[in-house]
């Protein structure tokens, strides 16, 4: 399986007024690998991904997106909606679905990027034609295929907004990945998770580095999950890059054990599932 | 209202209410009751009859406590109501609702007691229907409140009106370019306002309505200013016209088809044409519905920033969303201009706006089926109370107050999926599995 490069971030710097809130991060995001972002709060990992992911523009710094068809493509000069088109599509920390329409019409908007030309200006879907009519039910089939696979189908005509926390943070997996996305990135997507419900989103994340071909970037403060599932990890703090490595290696950086938990103490790292041998 | 039905409100608590409530109006009687100017010789003066303010007192808290006693049993009487839903096995027949509904509507003129007030007050409704459908795509769909549509009524209705009188177009050309010129123009409006949300955006669209009937007003050499424009060109069907004597080379309908000349035919024609104008935007909005684009301008309404990332151009959705509003009421302004003959700015003012909003959210954002039901509401109420003369409008304000106490989401409110997992065709695998 290839882990070529998929997004090279370079010197990323973010600065709101008198705020420097990220400063002149490094980071690689690879195809077919799951890289995680942690930190303590309010290091600047969400704002890390805002900028990656166009809503905001950052002050200084280069985000180079290898894309297999479209070449390089230099992130910060797209307008915002435009990142998604190129496939760095993400999740919110605080949820964002469309809570009035249903998980279906969720993850058909979602397909907006492929639908939108099939309709031709609307005109074929006004008219209803044939190619309109096939392209919506390989629509419909696709977010089929992602409801199941997130065990969403019994709720597939239910009202997004009705749901329990747990199936809407599903669903907007399910809406990100309907995308057929490059890169995922995903913005605590185990915050207000029970156990079980934590292990079953570690298995997907799993199952769709080795199906998917595509790369995922996670921001978790879930140390299980993260040391558990990723393959390469990048910790930051007060907007600076403080380690890289692989879990192992973080797990016994005494930066991050610093940055987390001032002094060591051995049963606190233990808990953070920090220093754990 | 399902609080006063579950927590009874203690008796002592009603009677403190009402007490406020009594306090109130004495206080508020004191100047409006208790002091009263006479015009006597000496001049104007100020006679003071206090008697009134402990009756109004009186009276205002016998009401209010009887209302409050009144309003838990009246709730659970009308809950029933309220809480209606139709039956699920209506399901089946609602895609034959729509050609049912426009059935009926076009046997209406033909029926023994049609006459030229029903057909006239039937297209009246019409075109508010259509007005309605047209914003009920910005303001329902998209989430976009806007407070100054008439001005697209407006320009759809001097378009026609320009054009017909200046340029001796046809109606039929002369519909096209209102439509345009209104999606034209809501293009123009739409660009510097995208920034702009809630109360911002509504008070951009209100300024805009008001600039939209001030420049007309005011550009006399173009419009005629409050003198209005007259002698707009009448519809036509396949050229043939609607009136006694046919137009130097041309053939009116009733030489035509040979049936004797009645005044009568022009009203059924109007109707039937702006009935089949409706009901062709009320299909165009349902299917558009379905469409990327009709999804993209209800997920915006929902969440803007989710759009976004999901590579939705926000710009475009909105842009879109106004303009095929704006299309729409462009068609209806052209067609009011031409029913008319003659157009004048005192039709487009911020009443106007205001009913064709009111029909959109007493219908229930978003509901076609409501914008129906609530402008022959909005439209026939008020002609069925003539016979009440001054006190229409109270029972009308009357009918809207009880309508938002029992049905806050507006007649119809609660949305319909534009698409369901359970009736969309499965894959023939996933059958055979199953």
């Amino acid at each position: 399986m290839t882990t070529e490069p998929l997004l090279d971030v370079q010197g990323l710097t973010m600065r709101f007024g008198g705020l420097l809130a990220v400063d002149g991060v490094d980071l690689t995001a690879d195809r077919n690998r799951i890289t995680a972002l942690i930190g303590p709060n309010g290091a600047g990992k969400t704002t890390i991904f805002n900028c990656l992911t166009g809503f905001y523009r950052p002050t200084a710094g280069r985000l180079l997106l290898r894309h297999p068809t479209r070449g390089p493509i230099e992130l910060q000069k797209l307008k915002g909606y435009g990142v998604a088109r190129t496939g760095v599509v993400r999740t919110f920390q605080n949820i964002r679905l469309f809570p009035s329409m249903t998980v279906l019409e969720n993850l058909l908007v979602a397909q907006h990027q492929t639908l939108m030309p099939k309709s031709v200006f609307s005109l074929a879907g006004l008219l209803n034609l044939k190619g309109w009519r096939a392209a919506e039910e390989a629509a419909v089939e696709t977010a089929r295929d992602w409801l199941r696979r997130l065990d969403l189908l019994a709720v597939a005509d239910e009202a997004a907004g009705n749901l329990s926390y747990g199936m809407q943070r599903r669903v907007e997996i399910a809406r990100a990945m309907s995308t057929n996305p490059l890169l995922l990135c995903l913005d605590e997507p185990a915050a207000g998770l029970n156990p079980r419900e934590t292990r079953a989103l570690a298995d997907l994340l799993a199952g769709i580095r080795a199906e998917h071909g595509i790369g995922i970037l996670l921001i978790e403060h879930d140390m299980g999950l993260v040391m558990d599932i990723s393959d390469r990890i990048f910790v930051v703090d007060h907007g600076a890059r403080i380690a890289a490595g692989t879990p192992a290696e973080i797990r016994n950086d005494a930066r991050v054990i610093k940055a987390y938990l001032g002094e060591p103490d051995a049963d606190d790292l233990a808990h953070a599932g920090v220093g754990a041998p | 209202m399902a609080a006063p039905a579950n927590a009874p409100i203690p008796f002592p608590h009603r009677l403190r209410d009402a007490g406020i409530a009594g306090l109130v109006a004495m206080a508020l009687a004191v100047p409006f009751l208790g002091l009263r100017t006479v015009n006597l010789d000496q001049g104007l003066v100020v006679q003071t009859n206090l008697a009134y303010v402990p009756l109004a007192g009186v009276l205002v808290f016998l009401g209010r406590l009887i209302l409050g006693l009144l309003a838990g049993p009246l709730a659970k009487a009308t809950a029933p109501l309220a809480n209606w839903r139709p039956p699920a096995s209506t399901q089946r027949l609602r895609p034959w609702g729509g050609p049912l509904l426009v059935l009926a509507a076009a046997a209406l003129p033909f029926l023994p007691f049609a006459n030229r007030y029903i057909i006239d007050l039937g297209t009246t409704a019409l075109i508010y229907i259509l007005l309605a459908t047209g914003l009920n795509i910005t303001v329902g769909l998209a989430g976009l409140l806007d407070l100054g549509f008439a001005a697209f009524y407006a320009i759809g209705a001097y378009t026609c009106a320009l054009t017909t009188t200046q340029l001796h177009w046809g109606f039929w050309p002369a519909l096209a370019a209102g439509g345009l010129a209104s999606s034209l123009f809501a293009v123009l409006l739409s660009l510097p306002i995208l920034r702009l949300r809630g109360d911002y955006l509504a008070i951009v669209t209100l300024g805009f309505g008001e600039i939209t009937r001030i420049v007309i007003l005011n550009w006399q050499s173009l419009t005629g200013g409050p003198n209005g424009v007259s002698g707009i060109a009448r519809p036509t069907l396949f050229g043939l016209t609607f009136d006694r004597r046919a137009p130097e080379g041309g053939h009116t309908f009733s030489e035509i088809t040979g049936i004797a000349y009645a005044p009568e035919h022009r009203l059924i024609f109007l109707y039937l044409l702006i009935l089949a104008l409706t009901a062709l935007a009320a299909y165009t909005v349902a299917r558009l519905r379905r469409l990327p684009i009709g999804r993209a301008w209800e997920a915006l309404r929902e969440d803007e920033i989710a759009c976004r990332s999901l590579g939705i151009n926000p710009t475009m959705v909105k842009v879109s969303a106004y303009a095929t509003g704006a299309l729409m009421g462009g068609l209806a302004g052209c067609f009011f201009a031409a029913r008319q003959g003659f157009v004048s700015p005192e039709s487009f003012g911020f009443m106007e706006s205001a009913t064709i909003l009111a029909i959109v959210v007493l219908g229930g954002m978003g509901s076609q089926a409501g914008v129906i039901i609530a402008a022959l509401f909005i439209v026939v109420l008020p002609e069925l109370a003539r016979g009440f003369a001054d006190y229409r409008m109270l029972a009308f304000g009357l009918a809207m107050i009880l309508i938002m106490i029992w049905k806050p989401g507006g007649l119809l409110a609660g949305r319909l999926p534009t698409i369901r997992l359970s009736t969309a065709k499965p894959k023939p695998v996933a059958e055979a599995a199953l």
